[in-house]
């Protein structure tokens, strides 16, 4: 059903810290591995060993180059995946009900038996988080491996998000969101966790977290440093001759 | 926005037919016989044409059935029973002027209002998107309409209403351009917002997420038309307003009053295909591109 759930139980999603995220894309293989071999349609790959190579994926990590007023520009890397947004503009536009929003624990899925492929969702989402698979003709989208998280047939540390698990850098954490007392949530009230393009109104679930201040090199680091005697000295000699000369000129 | 063609066809030769179909029904003195079956088959060649074209782009064709479900949140659902209650509906009213020689004037007013929700949902499909700010406004809705039904009285050879519907839509168009032009930065969406970073500083896409294309680019991050998107402009709105004006204000209206038609509808069709192209999704921050 497109309407949505006015609330949801749980509301399960990543927090993705940007201060950590080291962009080795990591997460962006683990997650098409495993949404490949396991829920719904494989993730197609276009032309992909030869000169024009496409395919779909339901993460992929940005970067973005960002210049402070003074100092050094700063390198950030960006992954971006499914928001589970709460007001998901995605599931309302959908006209055969084949997005929907879970109540219990607000993962926004595709039913791929009941999806037309009619893009219209992929439109609705300002994120980029769907993408039809071009094989399957189907929407595809992050599940928040919804067949991971559940599956008691896994190891207790398994049973996490794909991409969370084979993080190496500890940059993605999974958890109740909706729970002010969680792990997730305590992360988020802690680094001022912030929402992507909160003016769209679509409340994303997921929450990143904002790189932390840069040390400055520029700055004092010793308090001694005052009291020891410079390392450079002015000038002697030829060099010295030269530097009043140039100064002079 | 990528202009698949199917969307482009659809969206202008279903809008005419389901113009002229509202001509059709509130004509007080409907044509019967003949006539009536030659005016109501180039309508619904048209609209159906249409309806059928714009399932080309879907992944699943096969499950179109399934799009009737989810009237009560989504546009496209909405869409298609406007226009299975408009065909229907007209499809009795047409029945019985062919064939028996009566005119159910209640039919035609219901059909008619069916006929212009219709190109309204359609309308509704694109104007609902926050994320593509050039569509988001209530004047996408007033300008497919306008088009629907100036299209309609010309086909209908209604020289007069025509004339005027052609200059309201060709004033809205005009509008819907000039406001358009600047309802991106409008919305506020920007790299600083989409990323969060823009306390820190400028923000830059510097590198993206994979060396060649993907979906997302294809389907929203069209740009290979704007270059000529002012000339375009132009050439539609002469296409679809000045030519059909100056012809319709011309003597012999069946030859002129077609010619005028033909140059109306390939306006429509460039406008339409600028209608796409010209259309940037947020989505395209991202990427540093629009």
């Amino acid at each position: 059903m497109t309407q949505l759930p006015e609330k949801t139980e749980r509301k399960m999603g990543l927090v993705i810290d940007l201060d950590t995220c080291v962009g080795c894309h990591a997460c962006v293989v683990s997650c098409k591995g495993w949404n490949t071999e396991n829920y719904g349609a494989p993730l197609s790959d276009q032309d992909p060993y030869g000169a024009d190579p496409s395919g779909t994926f339901l993460n992929r990590v940005h970067s973005y180059e960002v210049q402070p007023e003074s100092g050094p520009a700063q390198l950030i890397h960006f992954p971006k995946s499914c928001l589970h947004c709460e007001d998901a503009p995605c599931v309302t536009v959908c006209p055969t009900g084949a997005s929907y929003k879970r109540t219990e624990d607000g993962i926004v899925l595709v039913n791929e038996k009941d999806c037309i492929g009619c893009g219209l969702c992929a439109w609705a989402c300002p994120y980029g988080a769907r993408e039809l698979d071009k094989a399957e003709g189907v929407m595809k989208k992050c599940t928040l491996c919804v067949d991971r998280i559940y599956n008691e047939n896994l190891p207790e540390e398994d049973r996490v998000p794909a991409c969370v698990r084979t993080c190496p850098s500890n940059a993605r954490h999974f958890g109740d969101l909706g729970d002010p007392d969680s792990e997730v949530s305590q992360l988020v009230a802690e680094r001022g966790g912030m929402d992507l393009m909160p003016e769209q109104g679509t409340k994303p679930v997921n929450k990143y977290l904002p790189p932390r201040p840069k040390d400055r090199l520029n700055e004092e680091i010793d308090i001694l440093a005052p009291l020891l005697a410079p390392v450079v000295e002015e000038p002697k000699g030829f060099l010295g001759w030269l530097d009043k000369t140039l100064e002079k000129l | 926005m990528h202009p698949a063609p199917s969307i482009i066809a659809f969206s202008t030769f279903s809008g005419l037919g389901l113009g002229l179909l509202f001509w059709l029904g509130i004509d007080p003195t409907a044509p019967t016989g003949w006539v009536a079956f030659a005016f109501f088959a180039i309508a619904y060649a048209l609209a159906v044409g249409g309806l059928i074209s714009s399932t080309f782009h879907l992944g699943r064709p096969e499950r179109a059935i399934k799009a009737f479900t989810q009237w009560q949140t989504s546009w496209l659902s909405r869409e298609a029973w406007c226009a299975v209650a408009a065909l229907v509906t007209m499809g009795i009213y047409a029945v019985l002027l062919v064939f028996f020689d009566t005119q159910v004037s209640i039919l035609g007013w219901i059909g008619a209002v069916f006929a212009l929700a219709t190109v309204y949902t359609t309308s509704m499909i694109y104007a609902q998107l926050k994320t593509v700010p050039r569509w988001n406004t209530v004047l996408t809705s007033a300008l497919f309409i306008a088009l629907s039904i100036a299209g309609g009285a010309l086909l209908s050879g209604r020289v007069t209403i025509g004339l005027v519907l052609l200059l309201v839509a060709g004033g809205l168009q005009a509008l819907w351009w000039k406001t358009g032009d600047t309802r991106f930065k409008q919305s506020g969406t920007d790299l600083k917002t989409a990323t969060g970073l823009g306390n820190i500083g400028e923000v830059r896409a510097f590198e993206p997420p994979h060396t060649g294309t993907n979906y997302l680019l294809n389907e929203m991050v069209y740009t290979v038309g704007r270059k000529h998107a002012q000339k375009l402009r132009m050439i539609a709105l002469v296409l679809m307003l000045v030519v059909p004006v100056l012809l319709l204000l011309l003597p012999y209206p069946h030859i002129f009053g077609l010619l005028a038609l033909i140059s109306h509808i390939a306006g429509v069709l460039v406008s339409r295909w600028l209608f796409f192209a010209e259309a940037e999704h947020v989505v395209g921050l991202y990427y540093g591109m629009r």
